[in-house]
């Protein structure tokens, strides 16, 4: 099938305004007589509030109002199972940066000079600060619920008998990971404002990647009906899971709004971003693989340990993350995983693009390359034997609809020369791959419910202008463009004929938000239901005048015509008057909800998604063997999308995706003072992100393999092609210089004292050497699908 | 966002002036120039002058003159972005041109001086902070604390001489020109910093750095070796400036200078000495780079681990030294 959009490098829709800086983000709204709110913050990481006394900082001239965890008394969160969060901290306090008070003034001096006389006091209770520590100081609690002191969940799978699975391999291997925390540092930090008016409505302008969830935790926190909130989310300037959560900072505007009568705004300072996180759970990782003498994958355990820091978050899912997508990769036929989440005194983590699969991912491709090595086994042959067919489900029920992998690692080992390098360069340079999966949104919303994902709403006028409404929101990966191109196609018209109105609680029909990489498929799917109403009306419309077969009628550069006879046709316009004196007002809605998933077990609810995308990269670098340095001089990486919608904006998402992987991979980790537990480096300077000197040449290839549940065939590209650079860098590390750093990130240092070891007659690994012993619960034993009911074998 | 705190700006257009306006405000007053770490300093209330006196439109500040057969001099308002267009001085003294490249980034440089650069705070990981955080820590000896958190037991500030500019100007045996309310003065560069890490200067701070004097270096080779974790932004955490020259296939005289491993600039003597007199030869400069490593030691109080940055001491020394004998060593990736 020919394209007309899709598939071209078009610009953004919205490119031109980011460039010349007319894009009005949140911190750039200016309403009149708007106040400026600040946020009191714990300097504490544990402990009790015993009193708080606000009267100095009322009396402060400027300052209209002051408000603390009595105003705001009912608990949030953005899952269900963790409604554990304060918009202001009303007894305890869990880490340094909770919110404690807030206040509104003229101005942000006056806000700052009254938060410093507020009076609290705490009463200091022994902080947590890493697992080790809440899973052993039991006495201390930092939340009264969980599945037991400090662990917030802890879950436990089987899918088939794994230990039949290992008695049947030639070769079992175990390996301990750890993959440090770190933060999404988007350029714009978080900003809200809001405005009550005197009919009772609140309007809440927020930098957020999901207005949807925002819209429900505001009418709960503030006790208003959902039909009195509208939620706007401005233009995001950089999310990357960072701004999907409701926060504290929104809900204190909107109060702080309704209690003076004035707009508030408030405009997070970078230390604060750090604070309210959400970012990259640390995640210590056990995996255990029993392979044939081939290599080919029997059964496989996985454990994970992640600190989630004080509260729940996004938590549960992150956890089930970390043990639901290894099997959507390669065949494995027996799978067991146990996960535990723990609370610690430190900022909360959440998702962070690849949301609790970077990690896993990291673990096994690295596992996956000691198992090959071990075998003397080609690492990408190895692999490439036993990637996943499609269709097909996976032991642990999850639908694969297409699978390009076996293309993708074709074109990166091609195209870099892997073979000719792998244990073929000099000391100090090497070659390192790795593979991954992704999913294309999550296959269930985050509060159970029956209705769409997502919704469009498209209305013509009769000069041939096309609106379309959508709640999806826009942070700097181009969705406002995709709904464009994708509505344009239909109609056959052009993305400037179109306006995209998006996020706004009150105009869109809803979107679940910019998270879990499901806009594209998600809205793409209920734009072309939406745009397809339409063009049967306009069709049938031109049939009618023309007298052509319906059939016979196609769409293109603002004409619709006879296919047969091209110069037989209507202008978009004229077609669009005649359909709407035919059928009167042009308007169509369509909506998308993913396909039910087959699994039936407690915690098949994460992995499910409509598609997968698949990525393999190859990484070429140069270590310093004297200092430690490793530059990273190249990487090849192929992405399955399903379908190129715009090749622009997908390799634009592979770059960021390269560029946020080895800032993992290299230098980036939240760390903290121990015993006070105050974040070590919470600004630009200090915390270590690579700046474009550390970015390597990337080269790109796009694979398309036109997947069933797409639009137009498309899978997601937001975040999967991050998930096999860890891996691949400390895969190549170790072809440069024998040295297994186990242990993200990979720095230096502790390249110097593999080294070291090294040299001393040791193995030269550096990384985790034990994980903590827990009572895991019984696992819940889930039948695999028929075809994985036969029991694996050993190989003849 | 984090505000400035309120202050008045001074802009003089002369030195007179600016020197009035310094006297009359007394230690309320800070000089200015870039402003390009002044002013984050000041939003994290790390400094909070009442008045601040900006040396940028003062004219004595801004000349490049070369003397005859006797150096040039560099007014300390010349920003890092002239520094670096100005061939002639990557030519006469390299490693000024190798340190200035590495400050920060370009729009930085553009508005940092040279002046500023030598002149800069003392940095560290626990004073480098907001007010919020520095008072959840609990202060510290240098900014509103009675301790100093990088060594509890001791009496000083452990903060670390961060300019990449300093150890250059000590190597290349530059003259600082200071100019106070009771006349001028001129200093060696080695002089004008002190082992403290809140009185880092021997300036007054009712004196203006005026202008830098670099003798005439010919026969000389000198560069400047950085460690940090990226390209760009980072502060040095360690800083090698090496100058020697050369006298028939021997060096005559050597100076090796050390930044951000301490609170002010170190001079190396004991591998200076191993030096002189000596070829550059890859054992003589094995023995000097291990003196080096021997003779600083630097705390854990900014990026890397203190252990890492002195062993890397050693290897950058090595590699400046084989770099200034014509013998470059492959294989080496930072240090730029």
């Amino acid at each position: 099938m020919a394209f007309e959009i899709i598939g071209k490098p078009l610009p953004k829709i919205d490119a031109l305004p980011k460039c010349t800086g007319e894009t009005r983000y949140a911190d750039d709204l200016q309403l009149p007589r708007m106040l400026y709110a600040k946020i009191l913050r714990s300097p504490h990481a544990h402990a009790r509030i015993r009193r708080i006394d606000v009267s100095r900082a009322r009396a402060l001239p400027g300052v209209y109002a002051v408000i603390t965890g009595r105003d705001l008394p009912t608990r949030f969160g953005i899952l269900p199972v963790s409604q554990d969060e304060e918009a202001l901290c009303a007894e305890k306090v869990r880490f340094v940066g909770d919110p404690v008070a807030a206040v509104a003034a003229t101005d942000e001096w006056i806000a700052e000079e009254a938060l410093r006389l507020i009076d609290v006091e705490y009463e200091l209770l022994p902080a947590l600060l890493t697992l080790e520590e809440a899973l052993r100081e039991s006495s201390v609690r930092i939340h009264d619920y969980g599945d037991g002191p400090n662990i917030h969940k802890m879950i436990s799978l089987e899918f088939g008998d794994v230990e039949e699975g290992f008695a049947q391999a030639d070769y079992v291997r175990e390996d301990i990971f750890f993959y440090a925390g770190s933060t999404h540092l988007p350029l714009e930090q978080h900003a809200a404002v809001a405005q009550y008016g005197p009919d009772g409505k609140l309007t809440l302008w927020s930098s957020t990647q999901t207005p949807h969830y925002v819209h429900r935790a505001l009418a709960k926190v503030l006790g208003l009906p959902p039909s009195h909130i509208r939620v706007i989310a401005t233009p995001v300037g950089g999310g990357f899971g960072g701004k999907s959560d409701p926060f504290s900072h929104e809900i204190v505007v909107a109060k702080l709004a309704m209690l003076t009568g004035r707009p508030v705004k408030i405009t997070l300072t970078r230390e604060e971003v750090f604070y309210v996180h959400r970012g990259r759970h640390p995640v210590l990782m056990w995996i255990k693989t029993g392979v044939r003498r081939d290599g080919t994958i029997m059964a496989m355990h996985v454990r994970s340990f992640l600190d989630g820091g004080a509260y729940g978050s996004y938590g549960v899912v992150t956890a089930y993350y970390t043990g639901a997508l290894q099997t959507v990769t390669y065949k494995i036929p027996r799978y067991k995983f146990e996960g535990v989440r723990v609370f610690t005194n430190k900022p909360p983590c959440g998702p962070k693009r690849g949301h609790g699969t970077p990690q896993p991912r990291f673990a096994l491709e690295v596992h996956l390359d000691k198992i090959a090595e071990d075998l003397e086994l080609d690492p990408i042959e190895m692999r490439r034997r036993q990637i996943v067919e499609a269709p097909s489900l996976t032991v642990n029920w999850l639908r694969i609809s297409s699978c390009g992998l076996r293309a993708c690692i074709d074109r990166v080992v091609e195209a870099s020369g892997f073979r000719e390098k792998f244990r073929r360069l000099p000391f100090g340079h090497g070659v390192g791959f790795a593979c991954s999966t992704y999913l294309s949104g999550a296959g269930l919303p985050i509060y159970w419910n029956d209705m769409p994902h997502s919704g469009v709403q498209i209305k013509i006028d009769r000069g041939g202008g096309v609106t379309v409404f959508c709640g999806s929101t826009d942070i700097g990966q181009g969705s406002d463009s995709i709904l464009a191109y994708i509505v344009a196609e239909v109609l056959g018209i052009l993305p400037e004929d179109i306006r995209v109105v998006t996020a706004d609680t009150d105009l869109t029909p809803v979107d679940l938000g910019s998270y879990s990489s499901r806009v594209t498929v998600m809205t793409g799917n209920a734009a072309v239901e939406a745009a397809e109403k339409l063009r049967r009306l306009l069709f049938r419309a031109a049939a009618e005048r023309l007298d052509v077969p319906e059939e016979q009628l196609m769409a293109r550069a603002r004409r619709i015509f006879d296919q047969a006879d091209p110069e037989r046709g209507l202008d978009f316009a004229e077609a669009a008057q005649l359909a709407e004196a035919r059928f009167g007002t042009l308007g169509a809605v369509g909506s998308y909800k993913p396909p039910k998933s087959p699994g039936r077990y407690k915690g098949a609810g994460v992995g499910p998604s409509p598609s997968y995308s698949y990525s393999a990269c190859v990484i070429q670098v140069r270590v310093d063997p004297e200092t430690g340095f490793v530059q990273v001089e190249k990487v090849w990486i192929a992405h399955d999308v399903g379908r190129v919608i715009n090749p622009r904006l997908v390799e634009g998402q592979i770059h960021g995706s390269v560029y946020m992987g080895l800032g993992e991979a290299l230098m980036e980790e939240q760390t903290f003072r121990s015993r006070l537990g105050l974040h070590k480096a919470p600004s630009m300077l200090d915390y270590k992100s690579p700046t474009p000197l550390e970015m390597p040449e990337v080269e790109c290839f796009l694979i398309e393999t036109d997947d069933p549940n797409g639009p137009f065939g498309a899978k997601e590209a937001g975040q999967g092609p991050l998930l096999p650079v860890p891996p691949a860098v400390a895969n190549a590390v170790y072809d440069a210089i024998g040295v297994r750093v186990d242990e993200l990130p990979i720095t230096p240092e502790k390249i110097l004292k593999g080294l070291e070891d090294k040299a001393r007659g040791g193995s030269g690994r550096v990384g985790p050497k034990s994980i903590p012993s827990l009572a895991w619960p019984e696992p819940i034993r889930v039948e695999p699908p028929p075809e994985w009911r036969d029991v694996p074998t050993r190989s003849s | 966002m984090l505000r400035l705190p309120p202050f008045q700006y001074f802009a003089p257009r002369s030195l007179d002036e600016a020197l009035r306006i310094l006297s009359d405000h007394g230690p309320e007053a800070q000089i200015v120039a870039g402003g390009t770490d002044l002013y984050p300093k000041m939003k994290r209330r790390q400094i909070q002058p009442r008045a601040l006196v900006s040396v940028r439109r003062i004219p004595e500040l801004s000349h490049i003159a070369w003397m005859a057969h006797d150096g040039v001099t560099l007014g300390a308002g010349v920003t890092l972005a002239r520094v670096l267009a100005c061939e002639n001085l990557a030519i006469a003294y390299p490693a000024l041109a190798r340190a200035c490249a590495g400050i920060a980034h370009p729009p930085i440089r553009s508005m940092g001086t040279i002046g500023g650069n030598l002149c800069i705070d003392t940095r560290c990981t626990y004073y480098d902070q907001t007010f919020f955080w520095r008072e959840a820590l609990g202060f510290c000896l240098k900014k509103g604390g009675t301790v100093c958190p990088v060594a509890p037991g001791g009496t000083r500030c452990w903060a670390v001489s961060s300019s990449d500019g300093a150890p250059v100007m000590i190597a290349l045996g530059a003259q600082l020109r200071l100019i106070g309310p009771h006349g001028e003065r001129t200093i060696a560069a080695e002089e004008f910093y002190r082992d403290d890490g809140i009185q880092y200067l021997a300036k007054a701070p009712e004196e203006i750095l005026v202008e830098v004097r670099l003798p005439c270096r010919e026969g000389w080779r000198s560069t400047y070796w950085k460690l940090r974790r990226r390209g760009a932004i980072d502060f040095p955490v360690l800083g090698i400036a090496v100058a020697v020259c050369m006298e028939s296939g021997r060096c005559r005289e050597a100076r090796i200078v050390l930044g951000a491993v301490g609170s002010c600039p170190k001079r190396i003597r004991e591998a200076e000495g191993i030096l002189e007199g000596n070829p550059l030869e890859p054992d003589v400069i094995e023995a000097a780079a291990r003196a080096v490593s021997r003779a600083i030691r630097p705390l854990e109080n900014t990026d890397f681990l203190h252990l890492y940055r002195k062993k890397v001491a050693s290897v950058f020394a090595q590699r400046a030294l084989h770099e200034l004998a014509g013998t470059p060593l492959t294989g080496g990736l930072s240090g730029t």
